[in-house]
């Protein structure tokens, strides 16, 4: 985590890193990357997870009652938020949060005392800003198969006067556009910032105690009681931001399928 | 911010990571696993749901047999009450007429030995009457030596047990 001796860079953990060359496409390299390894961790684990779910007993055990509830969970969001045309598009919101939500938690996972880097796949601008996209297209292409060109009545709301309606219009579009980017950058800055919090405060751990034990009892015993409060913190922003990507893109969905 | 700094060198990379990574989410876990756990549990919710309308009908049965039954009950206990109220009347009926009838034969045996009793009693005083005459004519004659006429003594004598 040093770049240089004495140095910790809180924001060295959200370095991609080449683990193998890989191959070119279209001028850009295709590394194989220590990105793309936590993207296969948090993949492994979302299905030996869901594998758990798959015995499909009559009286659940443990483990399915808990696939179970995370599939009702999404199950019941889409229902509520969209109606019963809203189940068509459950798997894709499945899979979204819980890749999300498996990203998430795995990039807090403690591997480092094992001697690993976690690496947080969603504090990527690259990575929420593809999912925010794809989420935003499926948005469009419902919204534009399903309504065709009165898909654009979406930005004029019920009971809107008439004069006002250029304002209103421009206005709703620009908030409708504006939706991919404040998807992808929720994610990213959430997850980015809470990861440097505790880094910062790890280093105020490591740096106080370096300084002195006076200065280790004074910063760095506080500094530790704070990272354990905001690894809890961080914990809940993990679930609650894979949460919130899902029910805005069953919101954006809605619009989609339901108009009004 | 390596996230930002990086971004022209590692876009393509992330990109085809996650797509690959997120395309086999979405095609094995989202459409191969979602729905088959999510059929498992509505079809448990749908036998829950199920049972229970069985159960609810078992007991809509239930309570309906027992309405028939008390139903049932309720008009059999009218029945024998009403023939038990029946047979009173008629009972009480028949006792009447015994009792009217017994009554009149008492009256008629009443009346007979009045009658009969009426008959004897006039019997007896006439007999008393023909005997207490001639016990006057024999006083007369035994006390005055004057002769009375049968017809005379029984007339005095009448007289005489009439005034007591």
């Amino acid at each position: 985590m040093a770049t240089e001796e004495g140095k910790i860079d809180p924001m060295y953990q959200f370095e991609v890193q080449t683990i193998l060359e890989g191959f070119s496409l279209g001028g850009q390299q295709i590394a194989f990357t220590n990105s793309a390894v936590w993207m296969l961790v948090a993949v492994a684990g979302l299905w030996v997870f869901m594998l758990g779910g798959m015995k499909r007993e009559l009286v659940p055990g443990r483990w399915q009652m808990m696939v179970e509830g995370f599939t009702g969970f999404i199950d019941n969001m889409m229902e509520a938020n969209i109606g019963p045309a809203g189940r068509k598009y459950a798997p894709y919101v499945f899979s979204l949060f819980m890749f999300i939500l498996f990203s998430n938690v795995f990039g807090l996972l403690p591997v480092g005392v094992l001697g690993l880097h976690p690496f947080t796949v969603t504090s990527h601008l690259t990575v929420t800003g593809v999912l925010a996209v794809m989420s935003f297209s499926i948005v469009l292409i419902v919204g534009f198969a399903k309504h065709k060109l009165h898909f654009f009545s979406l930005f004029i709301p019920d009971g809107t006067p008439l004069p006002m309606i250029p304002f209103i219009f421009i206005v709703e579009l620009l908030s409708f556009l504006v939706r991919p980017f404040s998807l992808a950058l929720r994610l990213f800055v959430a997850m980015t910032a809470g990861h440097i919090l505790l880094k910062v405060l790890a280093g105020f751990v490591i740096n106080s105690t370096n300084a002195g034990a006076g200065y280790g009892v004074l910063v760095g015993i506080p500094s530790f009681a704070l990272m354990i409060g905001i690894s809890a913190l961080e914990l809940l922003v993990a679930v609650v931001q894979a949460y919130v990507f899902a029910l805005l893109t069953s919101l954006y969905i809605n619009d989609a399928e339901n108009l009004h | 911010m390596p996230q930002i700094d990086q971004i022209a060198l590692t876009y393509g990379s992330q990109i085809f990571w996650l797509l690959l990574t997120f395309g086999f989410t979405f095609i094995v876990i989202g459409l191969g696993m979602f729905p088959k756990i999510q059929g498992t549990v509505d079809a448990r919710d749908k036998r829950i749901a199920d049972d229970l309308e069985a159960a609810r009908s078992a007991n809509a049965k239930a309570d309906e047999l027992e309405e028939s039954y008390r139903v049932k009950m309720e008009k059999d206990r009218g029945d024998a009450q009403a023939v038990v109220e029946a047979s009173k009347t008629k009972a009480s009926e028949a006792a009447e007429k015994r009792k009217t009838k017994a009554n009149s034969d008492i009256a008629t045996k009443l009346a007979a030995a009045e009658a009969d009793i009426k008959a004897r009693s006039a019997e007896a005083l006439k007999e008393i009457e023909g005997v207490s005459a001639e016990v006057a004519q024999d006083m007369v004659a035994k006390i005055s030596g004057a002769k009375v006429t049968k017809a005379a003594a029984l007339k005095e004598t009448k007289a005489a047990l009439k005034h007591g």
